[in-house]
């Protein structure tokens, strides 16, 4: 079979308890991870799961900040990408570095110090001709990078680290790009490389690729390396996605039963382009009510951000987008806004703030217009600055004054910035991407609870997450999208991980497997599909504690916390919530 | 792997209120200290060309008022710059703008667009303040449209258009308005000059000879409404929000294309304004050379002053001390060295505000 089967060969890579942290994002936890020689190690994990940032401590991008890295045996520190490659560590990252104008061998030997003078290009084409060959990749050394297609220059990519002597090589995402026949094709040279001995690192969503491709699977999940498996022929792809989705504690939200209203927001054969000008909808038809969590799952750029988009009126798109009767399609965000639209983008530092105005001038972003802020053509900064207080104190943002600037923020506390701003102007639908992305535990509720309260306030709530269990807590309905189409939308009660994650791969609904093959919650005791994988699941810290011996199914209710979790303890169920979610004011005094 | 020089900068979180003045002012310095370096390598003592060129723009109040005159078109552009600086709009097309507007001013006297006999004088500068301000906002209006609905680099196109507003003068100065074959036009009437201090000399004997003209109010007026609007107004906090994310201002609703005209138009007819006031203040007629590149001393005054409109007037009276000064000694090229080498530090010492420079201490280096 493979090296690893070799007793006594030495791993190319060894990465040993791993930990690396970045300002409130704890990226890599403890992470162990090794590759043999001739291996194809696939890293399976959802994003923000800290597969990439994994890989970018082996290429020498970040320093980790304890842990150790073996290459060969032989421990290193790598303080940039020069070193790793000069440990024959290569990436092909999923945006290509090539220069456009350049020939394929020319961008092969940019950076490199020989020839130190003077070029004899056909030497060079040669040697890159001939390396090619020996790994079976197709490419013209003589064409230039802006001729190719994207799998030609992905190759350009990796031929650039083979000529740089690399023997171990990291994929990030790399079908991501590709056409389903240049993807095979790129399968057949890792599958090449590996038999010559090479070490493949493959990152990837894509679960069929890994099962055809990999020797050896890493699966991460929230920073932590969940499982590791090493024969991968047994598994099936519905085991494969209930790994990388894992299974893991669902608190207990107190979502409260409701019917949902009368209807806020239709979509009616939306269509758009990406930004590179490519179809990202098509023909999405959605339907979203008062008081109802729709949620939108589905794998990075199917299309969710670009339904966001539209919606808010950052994208022009074709078919109709109404709001409580009223055509948004094409309009500018501010009419959007003017009828109760709330945005939680994606990008929080990118596009929901700007990083060098206070946090009173990140509050009123969309309220400058309006009294008592607006003061005929005057901002009243005094105003202005009260009701940045006064939620600044509502929501707890962790800031020394409203003064301070927003670039100063956690990114917690940036999050808890632009729900304050989004939440408290009463708006009618809320379309919120990625809302707990990168955020801690403590965080992550406060930021549910929020959506939730909202929920019960009789507001729409548009929820896109690439964390199933957030999903699957909070929405009511579930839409999976998958190359810009909506595969299926499920309903509260037909809420089923493998399904949702086998639609997220371009299932459709009818096409999956038979309903005894998924229990939707599987009682304690019950033989499932899941047991075995369970017994390679491990859970954030304070869970551990909790989670009942090894086989058993885990599903644990806030009351079954240990008690030192929940300094609340004692206080009426509503009171906790509040305190969670609003800070100490509201659960203090008032009977509210 | 060795690091070639054992130092990096690491970006700071805090900077404190104080720093960026305290930068600017040390580059100021730092630019007299390296220019006496200069002058001193050419012989000449650098403390006598200083005390020369204190006296020469200080040293009376002649001297000073003539300061001030040159200070005038520098205020009015600073402000221009400033404010679109701050939405980060590169408009360096002050040089232009200042030309349109002076031409358009011109146009009412050389046309004449009124009867320059019977109207009034404080309505025929009405006119020609309106028109040169028209002039500047429409010439700012070009590559604000351009940028705002084609994504134009507003770089190129207003540096280009600068040469075009100065050969369209030529073309009137040296054609059809030529005084005599000179390429200027005639002086004009009296009626059409900004009042000056000199003007009342009969009143206060002490303003006699003093060309300081009502200009300097212009400037001090765009001032405060420059101030008002950057830090009071809902405008200039859309401006700041613009400037600092534009992609947070689009999605908080904020139209970006039609405030990337509207402040390139202000920015411009501030410079039209400045053109105004040079031809019916200062020189009293269309010539070729009404501006020494104001235009361009303007974006390094809007750059000195931290974009702050205040300031903007301190650091043209500085500027316009230069100029008075690069008269009275030769070469005067070392004005324009002095103002070069200023800009090259004020803006280098922007990294003292961002960064703090961090020496690697061996073992650090050798951590492998």
């Amino acid at each position: 079979m493979t090296f690893s089967e070799k007793p006594n060969a030495v791993p190319a890579v060894e990465m040993q308890e791993i930990t690396l942290r970045f300002p409130g994002v704890l990226a890599n936890d403890r992470v162990n991870f090794t590759m043999y020689p001739g291996e194809i190690h696939a890293l399976l994990g959802e994003n923000g799961a800290g597969k990439s940032t994994l890989m970018n401590a082996l290429t020498g991008l970040y320093k980790p900040q304890s842990g150790e890295i073996r290459i060969h045996g032989k421990k290193v520190s790598f303080n940039s990408p020069k070193d790793a490659i000069a440990h024959g560590i290569g990436m092909v990252h999923q945006h290509f570095m090539l220069v456009e104008n350049q020939t394929v061998t020319e961008n092969i030997l940019i950076g490199l110090d020989t020839p130190r003078f003077g070029l004899n290009l056909k030497k060079y084409d040669d040697e890159v001709s001939h390396l090619a060959e020996q790994f079976g990749i197709h490419i013209d050394p003589t064409a230039r990078i802006w001729q190719l297609s994207v799998g030609e220059q992905q190759r350009v990519e990796i031929l650039k680290i083979l000529y740089r002597g690399a023997d171990i090589l990291i994929m990030d995402e790399p079908t991501a790009v590709l056409a389903p026949q240049e993807a095979d094709e790129l399968m057949d040279t890792l599958k090449e490389m590996a038999a010559q001995g090479k070490a493949i690192a493959f990152i990837s969503h894509k679960l069929a690729e890994v099962k055809q491709v990999a020797d050896k699977l890493t699966v991460l999940r929230r920073g932590r390396a969940t499982a590791e498996r090493v024969d991968l022929q047994e598994y099936t792809r519905e085991s494969l996605a209930s790994l990388m989705v894992g299974r893991e504690v669902i608190f207990n939200l107190h979502k409260c039963e409701q019917e949902p209203g009368r209807e806020i927001l239709r979509l009616e054969a939306v269509c758009a382009l990406n930004n590179k000008n490519l179809p990202a909808l098509r023909d999405v038809d959605l339907s979203l009510h008062e008081g109802e969590i729709f949620g939108i799952a589905g794998v990075a750029g199917n299309g969710q951000s670009e339904l966001v988009e539209v919606i808010t009126g950052l994208r022009e798109c074709s078919g109709n987008v109404w709001l409580e009767g009223k055509n948004i399609a094409n309009k500018p965000p501010s009419f959007s806004i003017s009828q109760g639209l709330a945005h939680i983008p994606e990008d929080r530092i990118g596009v929901g703030t700007a990083p060098n105005l206070s946090l009173t001038g990140n509050i009123i972003m969309k309220r400058y217009d309006q009294e008592p802020v607006s003061q005929k053509w005057q901002l009243n900064y005094v105003a202005a600055d009260a009701l940045a207080g006064n939620l600044k104190d509502e929501y707890d943002i962790q800031a020394p004054s409203v003064q301070t600037q927003a670039r100063k923020l956690s990114g917690g506390n940036l999050q808890k910035l632009i729900l304050a701003r989004e939440l408290s102007s009463t708006p009618r639908l809320i379309v919120a991407m990625q809302p707990t992305r990168g955020l801690d535990i403590g965080a992550i509720e406060g930021v549910r609870q929020l959506l939730l309260r909202q929920r019960e306030l009789g507001t729409a709530i548009l929820l896109v997450s690439e964390d199933l269990d957030e999903l699957l807590s909070l929405s009511d309905r579930i839409a999976v999208m998958y190359e810009g189409h909506v595969v299926g939308v499920l309903c509260s009660g037909d809420f089923d991980i493998t399904n949702i994650g086998l639609m997220m791969t371009g299932t459709l609904p009818q096409d999956l497997p038979p309903e005894q093959e998924a229990p939707k919650d599987p009682a304690p005791g019950s033989a499932s599909a899941f047991d075995e994988v369970l017994d390679h699941v491990k859970d954030y810290e304070q869970i551990e504690q909790a989670i009942p011996p090894a086989g058993q199914p885990v599903i644990i209710t806030e009351e079954e916390l240990p008690p030192a979790e929940d300094p609340d303890a004692g206080l009426s169920e509503k009171e906790r919530v509040l305190r969670k979610v609003l800070g100490k004011k509201y659960a203090e005094g008032d009977e509210e | 792997m060795k690091i070639p020089y054992p130092i990096f900068l690491k970006r700071t979180e805090d900077t404190p209120r104080w720093l960026p003045t305290v930068t600017s002012v040390g580059a100021v310095l730092l630019a007299f200290v390296i220019s006496g370096i200069i002058l001193a390598a050419t012989g000449a003592n650098p403390f006598q060309v200083y005390a020369y060129f204190y006296r020469a723009s200080f040293g009376s109040w002649g001297a000073f008022s003539d300061v001030m005159v040159k200070a005038i078109p520098l205020i009015l552009i600073g402000l221009g710059c400033a404010l679109a600086f701050r939405m980060r709009l590169w408009n360096i097309g002050a040089e232009g703008q200042f030309f349109v507007g002076a031409f358009l001013a011109s146009a009412v006297v050389m046309v004449p667009l009124v009867n320059l006999d019977t109207t009034p004088r404080w309505a025929i500068i009405a006119l020609m303040m309106l028109l040169g301000m028209i002039g500047g906002a429409l010439y700012g209006f070009i590559p604000g449209f351009l940028k705002a609905r084609l994504h134009i680099n507003e770089v190129i196109i207003t540096l280009m258009l600068n040469y075009v507003a100065v050969l369209w003068n030529n073309y009137w100065i040296f054609g059809k308005w030529s005084e005599a074959g000179f390429q200027m036009t005639k002086t004009f009437p009296r009626n059409a000059w900004l009042p000056r201090l000199a003007d009342y000399a009969a009143e206060i004997p002490a303003f006699s000879g003093l060309t300081l003209h009502a200009g300097i109010i212009f400037g001090l007026i765009a001032a405060v409404i420059i101030y008002l609007i950057v830090y009071r107004s809902k405008w200039g906090y859309k401006i700041t929000l613009i400037g600092d994310n534009p992609r947070a201002a689009r999605y908080a609703g904020i139209d970006i294309a039609r405030n990337t005209i509207l402040v390139f138009m202000v920015s411009g007819a501030l410079a039209g304004l400045a053109g105004m006031t040079e031809v019916s203040g200062t020189v009293h007629r269309l010539q070729e050379r009404i501006s020494t590149s104001y235009g361009f001393s303007g974006v390094i005054v809007a750059w000195l002053a931290k974009l702050n409109p205040f300031a903007v007037i301190i650091v043209s009276i500085l500027f316009g001390a230069l100029l008075v000064a690069s008269r009275e000694i030769q070469p005067s090229g070392i004005s324009f060295l002095i103002q070069g080498i200023t800009l090259f530090l004020v803006i280098s010492s922007d990294v003292l505000l961002r960064y703090e420079i961090k020496w690697v201490r061996p073992a650090q280096e050798t951590a492998q």
